[in-house]
């Protein structure tokens, strides 16, 4: 786990006169589970925008998988996936369209497309389902093919954004097994989330408050650090001194 | 469906609409940049057309008052005048020579029927195959007539009244630019009351906003009514806007009744505003919303109205088509009024069919309200 | 209530009709969309009685949105009855319309007008004004005041929630529908807005709140399990959980991830579902309860064997330890019966 895939060093993002993002420094490894935590409003979202390439920050350095944020931003979309809880997938396509369509705007050759959707439909167990719509698909199911459908093309990192919003408890749970497997396979998972406990299953994590990291570290350092029983305390330790919060 | 009577619920719910209205910088520039913008510019083309338009003057009288008015005929920067002629029967002859865009014609007696009966005519005559210029040109002359007519009274301290009387010939029904002012008034109200009402609505049931507003006392018809009042208000404002543009820029009169135009453009308004109800109820984004109105209202009724398009050209079934059109109604009347002056004997078919319509509207809307969600 | 006791105690009977007065009851209500294709509501029926802070727990597509259009008058059922305040949803919509608070899952705020203007706005509709019932939400209210000049839209999450509360409470409402108010709201913001209604609750109004999150069930004093439309369960949270039927054990290694697999593997694992910080894990009957000859030395103690287990296949730092089940836990275990695994599930 020595391999650097996210360098940032001092990355700033302002608006105006407001501060969204602060001298955000830190490095995520290679085949690693970085949970990205925050409050309604600490940042999180103006930071992930950078780190995908969609934003130019106004200060500070960042690399991903090894790309300039600021030169190259094309290569970074080409190594990366992502997916987040508000739009995924197409839900008028069928579930093979939308495998086909995904893979397609990632260059996927006719013959890679062919196999790798053929693998996934296998692990998800959907060879049933491959000519369904979309939107007739169960929530649960939905997240996941979108989840499968934004590492298809074997990105160095995956960014989640609150993946499992709504889903029930045993789903979930079969998502994070999605996620596991993923990294087994050398992905880096980058996931924001709102259930605590998810946030346990990281293999580091990163508080944010007020457009700043406050805490970075393992799950069980972070609860020992601030003698908290569970996540949940952490943070709400941490978040509860935000200012910005309004 | 009990008839809501307006309390302080009706006028906070309109004070709010309003608000909607004005914070929305991108649809208020719209609403009113799009009328300001058309009529404007249409105007700038006329002006530039309109220096030193060739003109004859047939004068029967030839006495103090024809000769005063010709003179300032002649010093304006508009006219340029052409050898007078001695009989009005040369007129059309000097029309098909080209140039002469307009002849005036003072009948004999006219000083002494302006001094002894305190009334007199001027005839004036315009070449409406170009009708912009015919009604600009014809506007200005009216304009000179009338100033002569002030200096008279002021001077003598009479009631003179000079009568100025329109003839145009080619195109007496002035089919074309000129009906650019009625068709932009109907469009402008369509656009405000079928669109901007029907996408608030469903913009409310978007944003969850309804379902509150549902599950509150306030009677579910009264959303739809105060909602309808403010867009009422809106679009007297922008046809206001419309008609002081027309006669201020284009100097383009209303010939006929103002207020008759209001009530009939009021009524327009309500049928405008029930087919914006009906389309958000059967809707139920934003887009679809915008996307009905436009291709179900807007689009129809450019093509249908007769003023882009003449309707006598077109197949006798989309002739039949154009009558379920309300805007070309709407249309017929406003010209009516507008431009050629008449009064409500002259509209009241075309008035009754848009009532009719009108109810039909309402009563649909009625039947399809809707208290709940589905 | 029988006659019998009545008589024996007429105080007692008439205090504990006063204490419950039924403010929510749904008999049989059943929802389909789509012409019966889909069942959003299946036979669903609970009661929820005056001042009560009542949960409906479940994930997106439970038919908690749909319940509470129902109770709301906003959506007809197909079949059953439904009362809110003792009137009929159907019949009596108009009754019910005036004397309840709704904030529906979606912003359901006027993202152009100021806080103090959504406000006043809400007020009016309901025929009061802030001043009238401003107690009631002064506690909330004074949080907002200092940006009451600003937009709805420019609000943070948190503060958003804040104001919609403020304006299904204005008119100081007989029962109050809070439809997830707290989903994609940050955990200070949520533990904030439980506190509030908690101190509602106390003014004596009845609360139906719906969430996704299973941690907020503990919250309530009863709660509605359900998923796809079906009831799992119906009682306080510590009923629930009282009625989980097996042991349960928080289990962890320093390979959480290969730990969940090799405990799926393990003859004598039930079930194993991920937690958080810890595996939570069920052993077979026998080993649980009966313990058979097989196991002899370890039916006292199944532990031991599943630490021996778990060091043969080389795992560090093993910590198992017997815990009380959470609501996710039932919820999980009341699910299994309805639940279809796909190739990678686990039930």
């Amino acid at each position: 786990m020595n391999e650097i895939v996210i360098q940032t060093d001092k990355l700033t993002k302002r608006f105006g006169d407001f501060i969204a993002a602060n001298e955000i420094t830190f490095d995520v490894y290679k085949g690693e589970i970085f949970g990205f935590l925050g409050a309604n409003g600490a940042g999180k979202t103006t930071v992930m925008r950078m780190l995908c390439g969609l934003s130019k920050p106004s200060s500070g350095a960042a690399t991903i998988a090894g790309f300039d944020i600021y030169r190259q931003t094309e290569a970074i979309k080409k190594n990366i996936g992502y997916m987040s809880q508000k739009f995924s997938l197409y839900e008028d396509l069928t579930v093979m369209e939308n495998i086909h369509f995904f893979g397609g705007i990632y260059g996927l050759s006719g013959r890679q497309l062919k196999e790798k959707g053929e693998a996934l439909i296998t692990r998800l167990g959907m060879r049933n389902e491959t000519k369904k719509m979309v939107s007739s698909l169960p929530l649960g199911w939905k997240q996941k093919l979108a989840f499968s459908v934004a590492i298809l093309h074997d990105p160095k990192i995956v960014f989640l954004d609150e993946p499992t919003g709504g889903v029930d408890p045993i789903t979930r749970r079969q998502f994070w097994d999605l996620i596991y497997d993923a990294v087994e396979r050398g992905i880096t998972a980058f996931v924001t989330t709102h259930y605590m406990d998810e946030a346990e299953y990281c293999n580091r994590i990163s508080m944010m408050v007020d457009g700043e990291i406050k805490a970075l570290d393992t799950p069980a350092n972070l609860k020992k650090q601030y003698s908290a029983d569970s996540m949940d305390e952490v943070f709400y330790g941490l978040a509860r001194k935000a200012k910005r919060n309004l | 469906m009990k008839s809501s009577i307006p309390d302080s619920r009706f006028w906070a719910f309109v004070r709010k609409e309003f608000l909607h209205v004005f914070r929305d910088r991108k649809t208020l520039l719209m609403l009113f940049g799009v009328p300001v913008v058309c009529v404007t510019l249409f105007g700038f083309a006329l002006t530039n057309e309109i220096r030193n338009a060739k003109i004859v003057v047939c004068d029967y009288a030839n006495d103090d008052a024809s000769r005063q008015i010709i003179g300032k005929l002649a010093a304006s920067r508009e006219f340029q005048l052409q050898n007078p002629l001695l009989d009005y029967n040369q007129i059309e002859t000097a029309f098909k020579q080209g140039d002469i865009k307009m002849a005036v014609v003072f009948p004999a007696n006219f000083n002494r029927d302006l001094l002894h009966l305190n009334e007199a005519q001027i005839q004036l005559i315009t070449d409406a195959s170009d009708p912009n210029t015919a009604t600009a040109l014809s506007g200005y002359a009216t304009n000179i007539i009338m100033d002569y007519q002030q200096e008279l009274i002021q001077l003598q301290g009479l009631p003179y009244t000079i009568n100025t009387e329109m003839r145009m010939v080619y195109n007496p029904e002035l089919k074309s630019v000129v009906n650019f002012v009625p068709g932009v008034i109907s469009l402008i109200l369509l656009l405000v009351c079928v669109l901007m009402t029907s996408v608030s609505i469903v913009k409310e049931k978007e944003s969850g906003t309804m379902e509150v507003l549902l599950v509150s006392p306030f009677s579910p018809f009264g959303v739809i009514v105060s909602k309808a009042v403010p867009y009422l208000a809106l679009s007297l404002i922008n046809l206001t806007v419309i008609l002081l543009l027309s006669i201020f820029v284009l100097g383009m009169p209303v010939n006929g009744s103002f207020l008759l135009l209001y009530a009939v453009s009021t009524l327009f308004i309500i049928t405008a505003l029930s087919l914006g109800l009906l389309i958000s109820n059967i809707t139920t984004s934003q887009q679809a919303a915008m996307l009905v109105s436009l291709m179900g209202m807007l689009v129809p009724s450019i093509l249908f109205t007769g003023f882009m398009f003449p309707l006598e050209n077109m197949p006798y079934v989309l002739q039949l088509f154009a009558n379920i059109v309300p805007a070309k109604w709407y249309y017929i009347i406003v010209k009516s009024v507008m431009i050629k002056g008449l009064g409500f004997e002259a509209i009241w078919k075309e008035t009754l069919v848009l009532l009719g319509m009108t109810i039909l509207l309402l009563v649909v809307n009625i039947r399809k309200f809707k208290i709940r969600l589905e | 209530m029988s006659i019998i006791h009545c008589q024996l105690s007429t105080i007692n009977c008439q205090l504990s009709i006063i204490n419950y007065i039924k403010m929510i009851v749904l008999n049989n209500i059943i929802k389909t969309y789509d012409k019966g294709e889909t069942k959003a509501v299946n036979n669903v029926s609970f009661e929820v009685g005056k001042g009560e802070l009542f949960g409906l727990i479940g994930p997106d597509g439970a038919g908690k949105t749909t319940i509470f259009r129902i109770l709301t008058t906003l959506l007809l059922p197909d079949s059953g009855t439904a009362y809110v305040n003792g009137f009929d949803v159907v019949k009596d919509y108009r009754v019910i319309r005036a004397s309840v608070g709704y904030m529906p899952g979606r912003f359901s705020l006027y993202p152009d007008l100021s806080v103090e203007e959504n406000l006043r706005f809400f007020a009016t509709m309901f025929n009061t004004g802030i001043r009238e019932n401003y107690d009631l939400i002064k506690d909330i209210y004074t949080q907002l005041e200092p940006f009451k000049e600003r937009r709805a839209g420019k609000l943070s999450g948190g503060m958003k929630q804040k104001l919609a509360l403020c304006c299904a409470l204005i008119h100081r409402p007989a029962v109050l529908f809070l439809d997830e108010p707290t989903t994609g709201v940050d955990v200070v913001s949520r533990k904030e807005f439980w506190e509030m209604l908690k101190r509602l609750k106390e003014q004596g109004i009845t609360i139906l709140v719906s969430t996704p999150y299973m941690d907020e069930a503990m919250l309530c004093e009863r709660i509605v399990l359900i998923q796809s439309g079906k009831i799992l369960s119906v009682d306080t949270p510590s009923t629930i959980i009282g009625q989980y039927p097996e042991r349960l054990f928080a289990v962890r290694s320093d390979n959480m991830g290969r730990l969940l697999s090799d405990l799926r593997n393990i003859e004598i694992v039930k079930s194993c579902h991920a937690f958080g910080g810890y595996h939570h894990i069920a052993f077979v009957d026998r080993i649980a309860f009966a313990g058979q000859a097989n196991f002899a030395d370890e039916k006292e103690n199944p532990q031991n064997a599943l630490l021996h287990a778990l060091e043969n296949e080389n795992h560090r730092n093993i910590e198992i330890r017997e815990i009380t089940p959470t609501i996710e836990d039932c919820f999980i275990r009341l699910m299994g019966n309805h639940y279809q695994p796909t190739a990678n599930g686990f039930t």
